[in-house]
C-alpha cells in the first residue's frame, strides 16, 4: 500500500518495523491516518495492535521506518519534546491506568495541570467533561470505588479533556459488559464528530459492526488489508 | 502560581502517605542539624572566651638583680620602642609582693615568714590592641628575652595557646562529623525519594502518557525534600535553643558568668543552617531522580 497524498494524512507510517529480539511484532507497515477519521485496528491476539498503537505516540520506538504524526518525526523528537507529542493525543487503555489515590476530578484535571492551565478553566473544563460522560456526582470519588464501565467512562473523560487532536483507544471495552461497551463507543464516536481523530484498536467484531470507519487489519504483524466500512 | 501550589499540594500528600518515611527523614535531619549545630554553637561561644583572653594580654618581663636606675630607664625605653608595645611599667620587688599579699589575702600571712623578699625587678608591659596576634606576642616575646637585663618573659595566657590547639582538633573531628551526617542525610533523602518514586512509578508512566512534563512529573520530589529538610533543620534548632535555654540558666547562676555571657547563634547563622538543609535534601533528590529517569 502505498501512502495516499490527495488526503490530510495525520499519522504516515513509513515501512515500520518492530522487533523484539527475535520476535517481529510488526513488519512493513506502510499506513495513513487521516484527520477526523474514525479507524478500527483489528486482527486477533497478537496481531501488532497495541504495538501500532505504542508506537504512533512513542510509547515504544520502530525498529526500522519512519513514523509522521501531525508533522513530527517520532524517530527525531528528543526525549524532552515527547510531552509535546503525548499532548496531541489521548489515550484509553484496556486497564483504565487511572491514579487509585486521586479523586476522579484529579485524575481528570491531571492533564490540564501538566499543561499549565489555570485552576479556573481546569475547574470548569473538567465539569464540563464529567458531565458529557455523566459522571459529574462522583468527581470527589476515588478509582477503585467505581464499577469498570464507570472507571472506562473516566478514563475517556481524562482522554478527551485536553481537546487531543487523536483519541488512541486500546480495547476500550475488553473488560466492560455489553451495556457499557455500548456507552464508550457511543462516546468516542461524539467526540470524533466534535472533530476528533479517533484510533481504536480491537478485536471485537460486534464492535466493528456497532459504527461505521475504516478499518486497518492486522495478522501476524503485517497489514493485511485496509478497508472502509 | 497555580503550579507552585500543585506541586506543593502534591509534596505535602506524598509526605502524609509515606508518613513513616518521612519521619525517618526528618528525623535524620532533626538529629544531624542537633549535633552539627551544638559544635557550632560551642565553637562560636569558645571564640568569644578566646577573643576576650586574648584582648587582655600583657607580658612580665622579669628583670635580673643588681641593675641600677639608669639601667631600668634604659631598659624602659628599650621596651617601649619595640614593635607592638604601647607601654611599659616598672613593678618593683616591694609593689610585687604588696600586689601578691593584696591577692593572697587570707593566706597572706604565709608571706610575713619570708627573711627575704623572693620575687624580682620587673616590667609590665602592655601590648597595643592591633598587635595582639599569637604570632606578634611570641615575636615580642623573644625581644625581650634578648635584651640585656631581662632574665625571663611570661604572658600568663601562655597556656590559651594550647588550649587553642585542643579547640582546633575539635573543630576538624566536628568538621569531619558534619560532613559524615552531611553524607547520611543525602543518602537518607536519596533513599526516601527513591522508594517514593517506585511506590510511584505506575502514576509516574501515566503522567507521561497525558503529556506531563519531566519537570512536572519529579517537582513535587524536589518539594517533598526541601520541605522535609527544612522541617528536620527547624526542630533540630528548636531542640538546640531549648538545650542553650538550660545551660544557659546555670551558667548565669554560677560564676561563670563574670567572664563570659553565653550566646546563641545570630540569625544570619540559624538561616544559613536551614539553608544548607535544604541543599542538602535537595542533593539527596536530585541523585536519586537523576538515576530514576536514567532507567
Amino acid at each position: 500500500m502505498t501512502p495516499d497524498d490527495s488526503r490530510d494524512a495525520l499519522i504516515r507510517l513509513f515501512h515500520v518495523h518492530r522487533h523484539f529480539h527475535a520476535t517481529r511484532a510488526l513488519t512493513d507497515i506502510t499506513l495513513d491516518f487521516y484527520r477526523n477519521e474514525f479507524i478500527f485496528v483489528t486482527g486477533p491476539s497478537g496481531a501488532g495492535k497495541t504495538t501500532l498503537l505504542k508506537l504512533l505516540y512513542r510509547g515504544e520506538t520502530a525498529s526500522q521506518g519512519q513514523i509522521l504524526v501531525d508533522g513530527m518525526n517520532l524517530a527525531r523528537i528528543p526525549h524532552k519534546k515527547i510531552h509535546l507529542l503525548r499532548r496531541k493525543f489521548g489515550i484509553i487503555f484496556q486497564d483504565y491506568k487511572l491514579i487509585p489515590t486521586r479523586t476522579i476530578f484529579d485524575n481528570v484535571a491531571l492533564v490540564l495541570e501538566a499543561a499549565g492551565r489555570k485552576p479556573a478553566y481546569i475547574r470548569k473544563k473538567v465539569q464540563s467533561v464529567l458531565r458529557i460522560v455523566d459522571m459529574e456526582q462522583r468527581q470527589d470519588a476515588l478509582p477503585p470505588s467505581l464499577s469498570g464501565g464507570e472507571q472506562q467512562r473516566i478514563a475517556v473523560a481524562r482522554a478527551v479533556v485536553g481537546d487531543p487532536t487523536i483519541i488512541l483507544a486500546d480495547e476500550p471495552t475488553g473488560s466492560l459488559d455489553a451495556d457499557s461497551a455500548r456507552l464508550i463507543m457511543k462516546l468516542l464516536k461524539s467526540f470524533h464528530t466534535r472533530g476528533a481523530t479517533v484510533i481504536v484498536a480491537t478485536h471485537d467484531r460486534e464492535l466493528l459492526r456497532s459504527l461505521p470507519g475504516r478499518i486497518v487489519y492486522l495478522q501476524e504483524g503485517r497489514l493485511a488489508n485496509a478497508s472502509a466500512v | 502560581m497555580p503550579m507552585l501550589q500543585f506541586h506543593l499540594k502534591s509534596a505535602l500528600k506524598d509526605i502524609r502517605s509515606n508518613r513513616l518515611l518521612s519521619l525517618v527523614t526528618i528525623s535524620t535531619f532533626a538529629l544531624s542539624i542537633l549535633i552539627v549545630s551544638t559544635a557550632l554553637l560551642f565553637f562560636v561561644n569558645m571564640n568569644s572566651i578566646i577573643d576576650g583572653w586574648r584582648q587582655g594580654i600583657h607580658l612580665m618581663a622579669y628583670l635580673r638583680d643588681g641593675l641600677t636606675d639608669t639601667d631600668r630607664s634604659h631598659l624602659k625605653a628599650q621596651i617601649e620602642n619595640l614593635y607592638g608595645v604601647q607601654h611599659a611599667e616598672f613593678i618593683s620587688k616591694d609593689q610585687a609582693l604588696a600586689r601578691l599579699r593584696e591577692q593572697m589575702s587570707r593566706q597572706a600571712a604565709i608571706l610575713d615568714n619570708l627573711e627575704a623578699n623572693p620575687l624580682p625587678d620587673a616590667f609590665e608591659i602592655q601590648m597595643i590592641a592591633a598587635s595582639q596576634t599569637w604570632d606578634k606576642v611570641e615575636q615580642l616575646a623573644a625581644s625581650l628575652e634578648a635584651l640585656d637585663g631581662v632574665n625571663e618573659v611570661e604572658y600568663g595566657q601562655r597556656w590559651i595557646k594550647r588550649i587553642i590547639n585542643v579547640f582546633h582538633l575539635f573543630q576538624m573531628t566536628a568538621y569531619t562529623m558534619g560532613a559524615l551526617f552531611f553524607m547520611a542525610a543525602v543518602f537518607i533523602v536519596g533513599n526516601t525519594v527513591r522508594l517514593v518514586l517506585f511506590s510511584r512509578k505506575e502514576e509516574v508512566e501515566i503522567m507521561r502518557l497525558v503529556g506531563a512534563t519531566e519537570g512536572f512529573i519529579l517537582a513535587p520530589f524536589y518539594f517533598q525534600s526541601l520541605l522535609q529538610a527544612a522541617a528536620g533543620s527547624v526542630i533540630g534548632l528548636v531542640g538546640l535553643y531549648l538545650m542553650y535555654m538550660l545551660i544557659q540558666a546555670r551558667i548565669t547562676a554560677g560564676m561563670t558568668a563574670a567572664f563570659f555571657e553565653p550566646r546563641f547563634l545570630s540569625a544570619a547563622t540559624q538561616m544559613g543552617i536551614v539553608g544548607c538543609s535544604m541543599l542538602v535534601g535537595w542533593l539527596g533528590c536530585h541523585l536519586s531522580v537523576k538515576q530514576y529517569v536514567k532507567l
